[in-house]
């Protein structure tokens, strides 16, 4: 069996959070507290380890002979002046040091949503060319009538109640249609937890 | 939670669990088992791709989205997990073996370790390497940021999108196609599998995006896995009926 002492603490481990949740006793809940919060400073740890690793991964891009991929110098310095930053200015919750990585942060991540934008509308204008069926045509209509009905155009009140209750119908279909695809999702994720809980899926090596 | 709700949730998980054992089980001597996937058009292209940067000498690049292991979005990437491992294994005998990507630094660890026990599984551990399992970013437009070269510059031709992807990752999609690289995309947001239906070449709807291990034949229990959620959605239907028709007589049982 591969793992086996991981896999042991997975299933413990993953027992006691979801007694947590369906036996509230005062002995689990406290176990399970504790547990998460060791989750927590193991994902921060992890966070730490995946970014030396981001590092090494562009630092090796940026010297291997051959085929240099001239973006990973400017990712690596990027990232040092940055640490610097953080390191000079106090980390951070410096003000200063929030300002200056908001500053370069948010103009960026504001450009990639206008490219978002224009991709969306371009892939939505291809998407009858692309997928001409049944759903393809419901997905383009809904997306046309939603956008219409949340924009306000048809917020002209007509006084008459059944063109009210219409329209509320309408505007209920798209809750209806979410709660069945999170149901969906729920038992998906039901069974891939208790595929861990079972020791089937075992994303660790040991 | 009041105790009927813990109850039938609880009655969900346990059911959930036996019908999972059951189905896993062997048929009876001399029988066969007539369950059947149905076929889902985007699966059996990704296994085509799969041969196909096999034959070719490409990369596939597995994108696993941002989910941290610790939230509740988190088994979305544990199937984008073990979706990478059947694909590490089916591509063990590639010139180019796959590369993963996540925006989160438990998720890239877990990718690490995915792929040494995929190669590890194979007998092939000298194929391991652990840059094939990166954090590209940790906000959603930077790990798009930080995940566009790889499709760009690593001769990828198909790309798994499988995890939690929020709309951002209509802007992979898009490389993808500009990469003539397939695309399969497979989210458990739901802003995200609205965007991915118009950007991804072939997108999954819904609990598909669970399904992806069991159509590469990661085993019985995923199998099982699906027969069991079949099971319990028409439990689930059956009891939204029910509920339906006790409210309209004014009766509230929770």
């Amino acid at each position: 069996m591969r793992a086996p002492f991981s896999t042991a603490i997975a299933i413990v481990v993953g027992i006691i959070i979801l007694l947590g949740y369906f036996v509230p006793v005062g002995i689990v809940l406290a176990l399970r507290d504790v547990l998460l919060g060791w989750a927590i400073v193991l994902a921060g740890a992890a966070a730490l380890v995946g970014i030396i690793n981001l590092v090494k991964t562009h630092w090796r891009k940026a010297t291997v002979r051959g085929e240099r991929d001239p973006y990973s110098p400017v990712l690596l310095l990027a990232f040092f002046a940055t640490v610097g930053a953080g390191f000079a200015l106090g980390g951070p919750a410096n003000t200063q040091f929030q300002q200056v990585v908001n500053a370069v942060q948010i103009p960026v991540e504001t450009s990639l949503m206008a490219v978002l934008a224009i991709s969306l509308a371009f892939a939505a204008m291809r998407l009858l060319g692309r997928r001409m069926g049944l759903m393809g045509i419901v997905f383009v209509v809904s997306v046309v009538l939603y956008l219409l009905l949340n924009s306000g155009a048809l917020a002209v009140d007509t006084g008459a109640d059944i063109v009210k209750t219409a329209l509320g119908v309408v505007q209920r279909l798209p809750v209806a249609g979410a709660r069945g695809i999170l149901l969906g999702i729920a038992l998906g994720s039901l069974t891939t937890g208790l595929r861990v809980l079972m020791g089937v899926d075992r994303p660790f090596s040991g | 939670m009041n105790s009927l709700q813990t109850m039938i949730g609880l009655a969900l998980v346990l059911a959930a669990a036996v019908l999972m054992f059951l189905f896993s089980l062997p048929p009876r001597p001399g029988k066969r088992s007539n369950y059947a996937l149905r076929p889902i058009a985007g699966l059996a292209r990704l296994r085509r791709a799969l041969g196909l940067a096999v034959e070719n000498g490409t990369r596939l690049h597995v994108s696993l989205g941002k989910s941290n292991g610790v939230g509740p979005v988190s088994a979305a990437s544990l199937v984008g997990l073990s979706t990478l491992e059947r694909i590490a294994q089916i591509s063990s005998v590639s010139d180019r073996p796959p590369v993963a990507s996540s925006g989160d630094g438990a998720l890239s660890i877990l990718s690490q370790d995915t792929l040494k026990g995929a190669y590890r599984a194979v007998n092939a551990p000298e194929l391991y390497d652990p840059t094939r399992g990166r954090l590209t970013g940790v906000t959603p437009f930077s790990y798009v940021a930080g995940t566009l070269p790889i499709e760009h510059d690593e001769q990828v031709s198909a790309n798994v999108l499988v995890g939690t992807l929020g709309p951002e990752a209509a802007l992979l999609a898009e490389a993808s196609q500009r990469e003539r690289a397939f695309t399969l995309a497979a989210s458990d947001s739901l802003p995200g599998q609205a965007v991915l239906f118009a950007a991804a070449e072939e997108p999954l709807i819904g609990e598909e995006l669970y399904a992806v291990p069991a159509y590469l034949q990661a085993g019985t229990f995923h199998r099982a896995s699906l027969r069991a959620q079949d099971v319990l959605r028409w439990v689930l239907v059956g009891l939204i009926v029910v509920g339906a028709v006790l409210a309209l007589l004014g009766i509230n049982v929770l």
